[in-house]
């Protein structure tokens, strides 16, 4: 070996990639872009296709009814996924029906995000009499099981589209309270906390300046993941004919109608059941992958 | 040891209290509940004598009190449809919720960890891939989808199982899927979790070094460590299906509290829809109860933890 310098490398300055930016590193993962273009599909035909609907959702037929999905028009119509046993159009109540499950669920999640963001903010913070009282009731609620609770609020609430996101937001708030109670109890007596204490800044100020970015993220992943909860949950009651009522067609509603044709009419369940199952299966996508980027440490725990 | 009991019990015990609470609180939001423990065809005066008869004219902390008492000595009312006990009618039901419980429970253990097992062991193969898949579809697809499906597939087209009813295994398999299966996917998920993390650990890799038979290093080893999760879920989804099989009762027409609640509910019967909410919880918290023990039990750490908290 001639010459056999050694040649110092001098330490390359290696500068740490930036961190791509969440939502990036979200849809990096083939699980968060499915997700997301499922989601983008799903929200575009259930907004913009329920307003050009081929036919009138709650319009009865009774010259057609239970009419198999046909490309071929009968009696001068057609009817893409069929007919129900009224002779209403599946397709045209399926475009609706999706509206109004995405509706219901993008009301009821931020409402009881709120909700539970801010019991949890105060009892977390403040601690005493007021947290011990309504951690209890956390306690208790979250030990009726859901849907024996939800059924129970319907059977005094009475059902209807505003009773049902009413009934989903008391089931729903106290998932985010707990957690976000804990977070608060960790973060309340960390150095910036106490520093800005120090300095006098206000309880208000702490905790809208510098506990909420902290629990953000984490309340940002609870309500993905609730989303789909939520939208099972309004299925299930519309399925028991508990929820939204009609002449507005649900999913849910629509597939606890054809319960009495399965035997006749196996696309009356189909359909809605599986466009359910697309609805929530986007949500869960999205939620797992939200949850790996934004909080690993909720992996495991589960819907709200 | 029996301060942690004492401490789990009483944990318990003021659960229950606050679901009597917000039981209460809920017939009392409507704004008179005596309209809700009658009949829609009720008279004025026969709501007069209900309110009465249950002191619904009296103070609300007098009611409440009357309330958890009345509860606490196990009278939970009448059913105004069938003029029945409440805790006659519940107690004719349980026995069924129980025994499709069970079942489910079995399926959402065997199905679960197997497939949280098979994913693990295998990691990042085919295998891996496909268990993955069909837990994710497990939890997407809602139980009400799914029953109707199975019904279609094995109770019309193919006829193997009966499509509804109570009766004998046949009756059982089709309910007990639909309510193990949601919960299957979950439990394979974190049994997969869990058991990557405990094959990670040095004392595998030990183990792996002196020449244990992968079977023995699985099973004994690494299983053990890897239940203790599974078995706190396992135990929470035990008690949700105790309370919470509204959905697949009602399809199956399974002659369970679940079903009596949301006919209950359809036919406004009130004390039933209580009685029933009651029950649920009181399963519901028993179970949990019976799991923390279980656990104190199999994981001394915890009793410890559970002393300086």
């Amino acid at each position: 070996m001639a010459g056999s310098t050694l040649v110092f490398e001098a330490p390359r300055s290696a500068p740490r990639a930036p961190r791509a930016s969440p939502v990036r590193r979200l849809l990096r993962s083939p699980s968060g872009a499915v997700g997301a273009a499922l989601l983008a599909v799903l929200l575009a035909t259930g907004f913009v296709g329920s307003m050009v609907t081929p036919y009138d959702p709650a319009a009865q037929n009774l010259d057609l009814t239970v009419h198999p999905p046909s490309l071929t028009p009968v009696r001068g119509a057609v009817h893409l996924l069929g007919t129900d046993q009224l002779g209403r159009d599946v397709f045209s109540r399926l475009l609706v029906g999706l509206r109004i499950s995405l509706l219901v669920a993008l009301a009821v999640v931020p409402l009881s995000t709120l909700a539970g963001l801010t019991v949890g903010m105060v009892t977390g913070y403040r601690g005493g009499w007021l947290d011990v009282a309504l951690m209890r009731l956390v306690d208790a609620q979250l030990s009726i099981p859901t849907l024996l609770l939800t059924v129970a609020v319907v059977a005094v609430l009475g059902s209807g589209l505003l009773q049902i996101v009413g009934v989903l937001v008391i089931a729903g708030w106290p998932g985010y309270a707990r957690v976000v109670r804990a977070e608060v109890l960790s973060l309340r007596d960390r150095e910036f906390a106490a520093a800005a204490r120090a300095v006098g800044a206000s309880d208000v100020r702490i905790l809208a300046q510098h506990v909420l970015p902290n629990v953000l993220p984490t309340v940002l992943v609870l309500a993905t993941l609730h989303l789909p909860v939520v939208i099972v949950l309004e299925a299930a009651l519309s399925f028991l004919g508990l929820g939204i009522q009609p002449p507005t067609p649900s999913l849910g509603q629509m597939l606890g109608y054809s319960q009495d044709l399965v035997w006749q009419a196996w696309w009356m369940p189909t359909i809605p059941g599986v466009a359910i199952t697309v609805v929530v299966l986007a949500f869960n996508l999205l939620g797992d992958r939200m949850r790996d980027v934004l909080d690993p440490r909720l992996r495991g725990l589960g819907p709200v | 040891m029996r301060q942690y009991l004492i401490r789990r019990l009483a944990l318990s015990l003021t659960a229950m209290l606050g679901v009597l609470t917000i039981v209460f609180v809920l017939l009392h939001i409507s704004g008179d509940p005596a309209a809700l423990l009658v009949t829609q065809d009720a008279t004025t005066q026969d709501i007069e004598r209900i309110r009465q008869a249950y002191g619904l004219d009296r103070p609300l902390s007098v009611q409440y009190g009357r309330f958890i008492a009345r509860v606490a000595r196990g009278d939970l009312g009448y059913s105004y449809r069938q003029g029945l006990p409440v805790t006659e009618l519940i107690g004719e039901r349980l026995g069924a919720t129980f025994e499709l419980a069970l079942a489910a429970l079995a399926v959402a253990t065997l199905l679960g960890v197997g497939l949280g097992m098979v994913a693990a062991v295998r990691r990042g193969s085919g295998v891996d891939t496909a268990a993955m898949t069909i837990a994710l579809f497990g939890t997407s697809m809602p139980s009400f989808w799914l029953g109707l499906l199975l019904i279609i597939v094995f109770g019309v087209n193919l006829g193997w199982l009966p499509v509804s009813g109570y009766g004998g295994l046949d009756h059982l398999v089709m309910p007990a899927f639909v309510l193990g299966g949601f919960y299957a996917a979950q439990v394979s998920r974190l049994t997969r979790t869990s058991l990557l993390d405990v094959l990670a650990q040095d004392y595998v890799r030990t183990g792996r070094a002196k020449g244990l038979p992968g079977r023995v290093l699985l099973f004994k080893h690494a299983l053990r460590n890897a239940a203790l999760p599974v078995l706190t879920v396992l135990g929470l989804h035990f008690g949700q299906m105790l309370g919470g099989a509204l959905i697949v009762e009602s399809i199956f027409a399974w002659p369970g509290m679940g079903r009596l609640a949301v006919q209950a509910v359809l036919g406004r019967d009130f004390p039933v829809v209580q009685g029933a909410t009651i029950m649920g919880a009181a399963v519901f918290i028993a179970v949990n109860l019976t799991v923390d023990l279980l656990y104190g039990w199999v994981d001394p750490r915890l009793r410890s933890a559970a002393q300086r908290a």
